[in-house]
């Protein structure tokens, strides 16, 4: 019972996923799953493969070996494709036609009514634009466009590839909006990036690329077994230094002009640790317990591999 | 296949271009009729061409059908431009993504072509009619429906074309250098062709048996000029002491070339299409 209910939740399954473009290889060996109702991050560096990788699962790129499954392989990949919602790098639509005559298409293409075309407009807010010739349209525009038209079909899931790339400020408030909007009704989403806080705003479960490699995958908080580090300031900085070195919690100390930053081995409450240092005779005037933004996480994680 | 050619239609309607040129083209047609009028002297004889028999049944049939082939570059701009613009405007990738296979994508736009080659036969036939009920000597049932495999051979050869053009989109996306590519192909075609009757076989009948066989003139064979075939012509031929006999007629194994062109034109762009990343 339970295994059947997890097959009906895997949406996409890639498996030792390779692409070549003649000497250079783009992805190598990936392997990962994506399933119903989470948000998921690819996180990788410009060049990292994340679009060559979706280009694959969405039927425009050949792959050179291993392969991908929508749906657990029930439908072929095309009609598997018309349950899923996609844009991918920047919004390709026709320039002669209108807003509304361009998603009618995306109707026709998709098989579905061109009932919710205003609906979705106007979650994008383009619903007073409907009537406008594509070409009129300003770049944010245009990506708004083409997340209302990967939402016509009510899709299983959405990937959006880079979504806020070359957008302003404004624009890509607009774009975050409308993703978390989406996110909250329950869509399962692919977000592929390279900004790393927009992945971490966003996303439950990340896979992190680098030259076509997966150097992880999992729920955003578990992707370093880290317990985060405290930075610590009082006037004897030395008594301070000797008391966590004898602290059986921590790791490593390093020193940042007065500061201290002590790393956790364990887990340790902020308020533990202000009580061992003022029993033993130390007043802080600082005291911040942090962890690893994902950025130092995805620094560390890369600077591991290549090292 | 109705999806598909609903797609296609939607895609078309909506391009300023597109329609232009293809009422450009329905009107040219019609225009075929204004050949009855034209008048001119000759030595001071006066000369109308409609009275030379150029709308008698059954001829009209293959007179309308040549000069209405001459005017299929406006359709192959539109076929060239639809296959190229897609990738211009980067569509084709979205429309795969949306969930139209790459088969599909083919097979729409070879619908397409079949639609306008179909139109275009069906126009002919209506105009031709008209002309010829208007101006025809013999009006006679059987005479009418006499020699109608010039209309097979005009749709066999306008599919033809169309599908050659669309191969060149798809190999070159890029319509002006697609429509460029073309010219150079007939140019090719006849140099070809020359060297083979000039130089490698001359004075034999093999350099016309191998350029038949090549794409563009296969298909203009089908079609034949129809001049020479006017009683005010083959007269003047016979008063200069020579004698034109040629044959006119078409052939099924004519036919058969372009049909086998078609299916490779479509089949080439299916395969480029699947190899393609995009």
């Amino acid at each position: 019972m339970l295994k059947a209910y997890s097959i009906l939740n895997k949406i996409l399954q890639i498996n030792n996923l390779t692409k070549k473009y003649g000497p250079v290889t783009a992805v190598k060996d990936l392997s990962f799953t994506i399933e119903k109702g989470n948000v998921y991050g690819i996180l990788g560096p410009n060049g990292s493969g994340k679009s060559t990788t979706l280009g694959v699962v969405l039927n425009v790129v050949n792959k050179t070996s291993g392969d991908f499954k929508w749906f657990d392989g029930r439908e072929s990949t095309h009609d598997a494709l018309k349950k899923v919602g996609a844009i991918i790098e920047r919004p390709n639509f026709y320039p002669y036609m209108t807003a509304a005559q361009n998603l009618d298409l995306v109707c026709k293409i998709k098989n579905v009514a061109p009932d919710k075309i205003d609906e979705k407009l106007e979650l994008v807010g383009l619903l007073d634009r409907k009537d406008s010739k594509f070409r009129t349209f300003s770049l944010g525009m245009k990506q708004r466009l083409a997340i209302a038209s990967a939402l016509l079909n009510d899709p299983e899931i959405l990937i959006l590839d880079e979504p806020t790339n070359g957008l302003d400020p404004q624009g890509i408030h607009q774009i975050r909006e409308i993703i978390t909007k989406i996110a909250q009704d329950g869509t399962t989403i692919l977000l592929a990036s390279h900004l790393l806080d927009e992945v971490e705003k966003v996303c439950t479960h990340v896979v992190i690329i680098r030259k076509g490699e997966k150097l992880y995958s999992g729920p955003v908080d578990q992707m370093n077994a880290s317990f985060g580090f405290f930075e610590l300031k009082a006037a004897e900085t030395e008594k301070l230094h000797r008391l966590l070195d004898e602290h059986p919690s921590f790791g490593k100390i390093t020193q940042k002009g007065e500061i201290l930053v002590a790393f956790l081995n364990e887990p340790l409450e902020a308020e533990a640790l202000n009580k061992y240092l003022f029993e033993n005779g130390l007043v802080l005037s600082q005291l911040v317990k942090r962890k690893e933004s994902l950025e130092e996480q995805f620094l560390q994680l890369t600077n591991q591999i290549s090292a | 296949m109705l999806r598909l050619l609903t797609i296609e239609y939607h895609k078309l309607r909506y391009s300023k271009s597109a329609r232009l040129l293809v009422t450009t083209y329905f009107i040219l047609i019609t225009f075929i009729a204004l050949i009855a009028s034209i008048e001119f002297k000759f030595g001071g004889v006066e000369f109308r061409v409609a009275d030379q028999g150029i709308f008698n049944f059954p001829y009209i049939w293959h007179f309308n059908s040549y000069i209405a082939a001459t005017l299929k570059l406006f359709l192959a701009i539109v076929i060239v431009s639809m296959m190229s613009n897609e990738y211009t405007n980067r569509t084709l990738k979205q429309n795969l993504i949306d969930g139209l296979s790459k088969k599909e994508f083919i097979l729409s736009k070879f619908l397409t072509v079949l639609s306008f080659s179909l139109l275009s036969t069906v126009f002919l036939f209506i105009v031709s009619m008209i002309l010829g009920l208007s101006f025809s000597d013999y009006t006679e049932f059987s005479i009418i429906f006499s020699d109608l495999e010039y209309l097979l051979a005009y749709f066999i050869k306008l599919t033809g074309f169309f599908a050659f053009c669309m191969f060149l989109g798809m190999l070159v996306k890029r319509s002006a250098f697609a429509l460029g590519f073309l010219f150079i192909w007939w140019i090719i075609e006849n140099i070809g062709y020359a060297v083979m009757k000039y130089k490698l076989f001359r004075g034999s009948e093999i350099a016309d048996n191998i350029a038949q066989f090549f794409p563009l003139e296969s298909m203009s064979m089908l079609v034949k000029e129809p001049f020479s075939r006017l009683n005010v012509i083959q007269s003047a031929a016979t008063q200069l002491g020579s004698e034109i006999s040629k044959d006119y007629g078409i052939h099924w194994y004519q036919l058969l070339i372009v049909c086998i062109w078609i299916t490779l034109f479509v089949y080439f762009s299916y395969f480029l299409l699947k190899r393609r990343d995009l």
